[in-house]
């Protein structure tokens, strides 16, 4: 059956979205070569063909892979207890597993920075005093603790998802557990878990915000300084660069993920999860999730209150009124457009696994690596010779579509191996048209993975700098761009108010997203 | 939840047609952050009824902003962090020459020669330290002084910020390309600290991290304004030491502007002693006229131009040498 679907052509109305995508990440690769292709030889050497480039490339790999080990580490067990097992305030858990994200980088370095010395908040709350965080062990830090909700979305998703037969089944014929876990539950985590992995990837390899506050030299800080001297051509080599090194992330994970087939065989809806008991697992279950919310949430929102309440400023509400609605305006759409956008591409690679249909997923990943600020000037470029479009909000919206796409197709893409296409088909041959089929049958098997991926991508955007500076509206307010704004100049207390509001209005909407769906009860089925 | 997606969906881009931006207003792109120039801005508009919009961002990425959208640049005007941004973008040609009327209004010094430029504020590099562990007598008399073993370790600086960039191209200007070199690398070779920027720099002192640092002057200001026992001082180096460079902020008129009597009405307006006690009081950087009440936390501006070194601003425009030079040295 499956074969049968394979052979036939996509639908136009999953080729179409899926071209627009191509077309629109495509066209900055376009404008970076047609830059590149300005450069003299001598130059080049110097800026980019140069000794110390290889070593940043060294040391931002090392760091990649620290935030991954670190990453899979905390979000493996924190995504297993929210979902499988009979532990209270799952909700609660899920909430705080995710918004770390809410958090921009470089102010979770400030924090984290601010904890020590003597000036630090430990010194004037405890006396305390302990070294700063800096170098490899500061970053590894800062860029694991706000990105491993990538992860943990990608595989709470996954096991919400699991046909929970199948483990039945594995320990009736006598395996054991740890056995049904590595043979039966991880292979089944492995789409999401690889999609979360490079979206944690590519996101370290674009960092420039923590890196250089921790004082760790990266591959980012060449492309960053080649900005900072108002140079395109050479900073669009060092940008070229970037995304071959993404792409060879890229590569690995398409490598890893081919000939995955995990649906369900029987119709219907999944078995009714039986929740494990934790016994005596009870208490190091909570000091886990209490230190790793602590650690990722609490430290931050207390540091940031603390700045507020250092400098008692008079609140502008105003003001803090429309960089809220500013962000909101910017951000949902966004969410809401990138989600519908991965379902026809995470469609096209899990249901027609062809070569084209690899690389137009794929694609939306290269679209993720392009450098914000290059990015920004290629639509600059492109939006200015359509008379009426540049300076407005569609900009901006499509701009952060096209770099945060990626992020919703991790979890589309996990609902979508696990649904099996036979009740399609079935619902193709009582008469549905293919795509009527489609809601009928498969769209409501995709709901978790479609909640999770409209929650990335608003958070992401929600705290997005430099897509958000250069391509909104002249005048237009932001959150994140306040924040920036006061944080540059030492202005810390003016800045918390509006770290604050993305913090709190990222609860609420992720809040409220998790209120949609049906978490497993706490009662054993 | 399809259905009630798309709705939202519609609604948000339906309001988001009506968000652009008309002709009618002034367009300011601005390096200076909000939280130095907003104030001012409102205060102009309050006083000539003109409605200003302003894109805030960091100067370089504004600046190749501008530089890509060329001619057809939807700003008026272009407010810019420092001087080397702005001599960049003047040599691109994409400034107008302003009237000799604003030009007159600030001191020689402060204004580019070739009048397609003009400063609106200024801020010096100076040498913070940590009153607990550097004695006032032994601070170092020059920024030379500072690759002296005594040092080792306990320095910070910033290579990858403009400001700092800045200095270097005055540096190799004032001293000579190899005088700087061998500065930078005994810099190095003494395990001086980079850090990001300003602000951390300042952060690391009084965390006790280093025990000196190469920040501009108005940075511990705002440190101090919210927290009086802030451990950390500043101060200059000797007279008109390389240490000592004064950069400024500057502004400059688009050719592509279509409102270029509004945006000289805004220059004239950033001139006038009302702005610039507003930056000399409450932005705590120095002015460009000697006709405000000065800020007792500042030198006076007579004072300044006694303390800096001889050096005109158009030769802060070699970017690209200093980052040559930087890289390599192995700062980049």
């Amino acid at each position: 059956m499956r074969t049968f679907l394979a052979r036939q052509l996509p639908p136009w109305y999953l080729m179409l979205p899926a071209i627009a995508v191509g077309t629109g990440v495509l066209l900055p690769l376009a404008y970076l070569l047609v830059r590149a292709f300005q450069a003299e030889a001598a130059d080049l050497m110097q800026i980019v063909f140069r000794a110390r480039n290889l070593y940043l490339f060294v040391n931002t790999f090392l760091l990649a892979v620290g935030v991954l080990a670190v990453g899979g580490l905390l979000a493996t067990p924190l995504a297993w207890l929210t979902t499988r097992t009979e532990l209270k305030g799952k909700r609660i858990f899920t909430l705080l597993g995710v918004l770390p994200l809410a958090i921009p980088g470089y102010v979770m370095a400030y924090t984290l920075l601010g904890l020590s010395g003597p000036d630090g908040i430990v010194a004037s709350l405890f006396g305390l005093r302990f070294p700063r965080l800096s170098g490899y062990w500061g970053a590894l830090i800062a860029l694991s603790f706000y990105t491993f909700p990538y992860l943990f979305m990608n595989i709470r998703s996954a096991l919400l998802g699991l046909d929970t037969a199948l483990e039945e089944s594995a320990h009736s014929l006598g395996y054991r557990t740890w056995e049904v876990s590595r043979y039966v539950v991880i292979p089944q985590l492995r789409p999401t878990l690889y999609a979360g992995g490079l979206i944690v990837g590519l996101h370290v390899l674009g960092d420039f915000g923590v890196v250089s506050l921790m004082r760790y030299e990266t591959f980012s800080l060449a492309l960053y300084s080649q900005t900072q001297s108002l140079d395109r051509t050479y900073a669009a080599w060092l940008a070229l660069m970037l995304i071959a090194l993404a792409s060879v992330f890229i590569y690995i994970e398409a490598k890893l993920l081919r000939g995955t087939k995990l649906h369900r065989t029987g119709s219907g809806p999944p078995r009714k999860v039986p929740l494990i008991p934790l016994g005596p697992w009870h208490a190091p279950a909570y000091i886990f999730l209490g230190v790793l919310a602590f650690a990722s949430v609490v430290v931050p929102t207390v540091t940031i209150c603390f700045w507020m309440l250092k400098e008692n400023l008079p609140s502008n509400f105003q003001s803090l009124y429309e960089a809220l609605s500013g962000s909101i305006f910017a951000s949902t759409p966004a969410a809401l457009l990138s989600t519908c956008f991965a379902v026809p591409l995470a469609y096209l690679g899990v249901r027609y696994p062809t070569f084209l249909s690899r690389i137009l997923e794929r694609v939306a990943y290269i679209g993720y690596a392009t450098p914000p600020v290059a990015l920004a000037l290629a639509l600059i470029f492109f939006t200015l010779l359509i008379p009426g479009i540049y300076q407005t909000l569609w900009v901006l919206i499509l701009a952060y579509t096209l770099h945060f796409l990626a992020e919703a197709i991790g979890p589309v893409r996990g609902a979508l191996y696990q649904a099996p296409p036979r009740l399609e088909e079935a619902a193709q041959s009582l008469g549905y048209a293919p795509l009527k089929a489609f809601f009928k049958a498969t769209f409501p098997l995709l709901r978790g993975g479609l909640t999770a991926s409209t929650a990335l991508v608003f958070l992401s955007a929600m705290k997005e700098l430099p897509l958000t500076v250069l391509l909104s509206p002249a005048g237009y307010e932001t959150l994140a761009g306040n924040v920036w704004s006061y944080t540059e100049e030492a202005e810390f207390a003016k800045a918390a108010p509006y770290a604050l509001a993305i913090l709190l209005f990222s609860a609420l909407f992720v809040g409220l997203l998790l209120n949609q769906e049906r978490i497993p009860s706490a009662t054993p089925a | 939840m399809l259905r009630y997606s798309a709705g939202i969906l519609g609604l948000l881009l339906s309001t988001a047609i009506f968000g652009t931006t008309d002709a009618k207003e002034l367009v300011i792109y601005s390096g200076r952050s909000k939280s130095l120039v907003e104030p001012i801005i409102k205060q102009f508009e309050k006083e000539t009824g003109t409605e200003v919009k302003v894109r805030y961002g960091d100067t370089a990425q504004l600046a190749v902003a501008l530089l890509e959208e060329g001619a057809k640049s939807p700003s008026d005007l272009f407010w810019a962090q420092d001087a080397g941004a702005l001599g960049e973008l003047s040599k691109q040609g994409l400034f107008s020459r302003l009237p000799d009327s604003i030009l007159s209004e600030a001191p020689e010094r402060f204004r580019n020669v070739g009048g397609t430029w003009v400063a609106t504020s200024g801020r010096a590099r100076v040498l913070a330290y940590s009153p607990e562990r550097v004695k006032p007598e032994a601070l170092p008399n020059s920024i030379f002084d500072l690759t002296q073993p005594m040092w080792r370790g306990r320095i910070g600086w910033a290579p990858q910020n403009a400001s700092f960039q800045a200095f270097v191209t005055g540096m190799r200007v004032l001293e000579g390309e190899e005088k700087t070199e061998g500065w930078l690398r005994g810099m190095r070779a003494n395990k001086t600290k980079s850090y990001a920027k300003n602000t951390p720099i300042i952060q690391a002192i009084a965390a006790g991290e280093i025990d000196l640092g190469l920040p501009n002057h108005y940075y511990l200001l705002r440190f101090k304004k919210g927290n009086a026992k802030f451990p950390v001082e500043q101060t200059f180096f000797k007279v008109s030491d390389p240490g000592n460079l004064v950069n400024v902020a500057g502004i400059a008129l688009l050719k592509s502007s279509k409102r270029s009597e509004d945006a000289l009405a805004f220059i004239k307006f950033l001139l006038s002693v009302k702005a610039q006690q507003f930056f000399t009081s409450e932005v705590f950087e120095y002015p460009v006229t000697d006709r405000v009440i000065p800020n007792p936390k500042l030198l006076s501006l007579d004072d300044l131009l006694k303390q800096m070194p001889a050096l005109n601003l158009e030769d802060l425009d070699d970017l690209d040498g200093t980052l040559k030079l930087l890289r390599k040295v192995g700062l980049l």
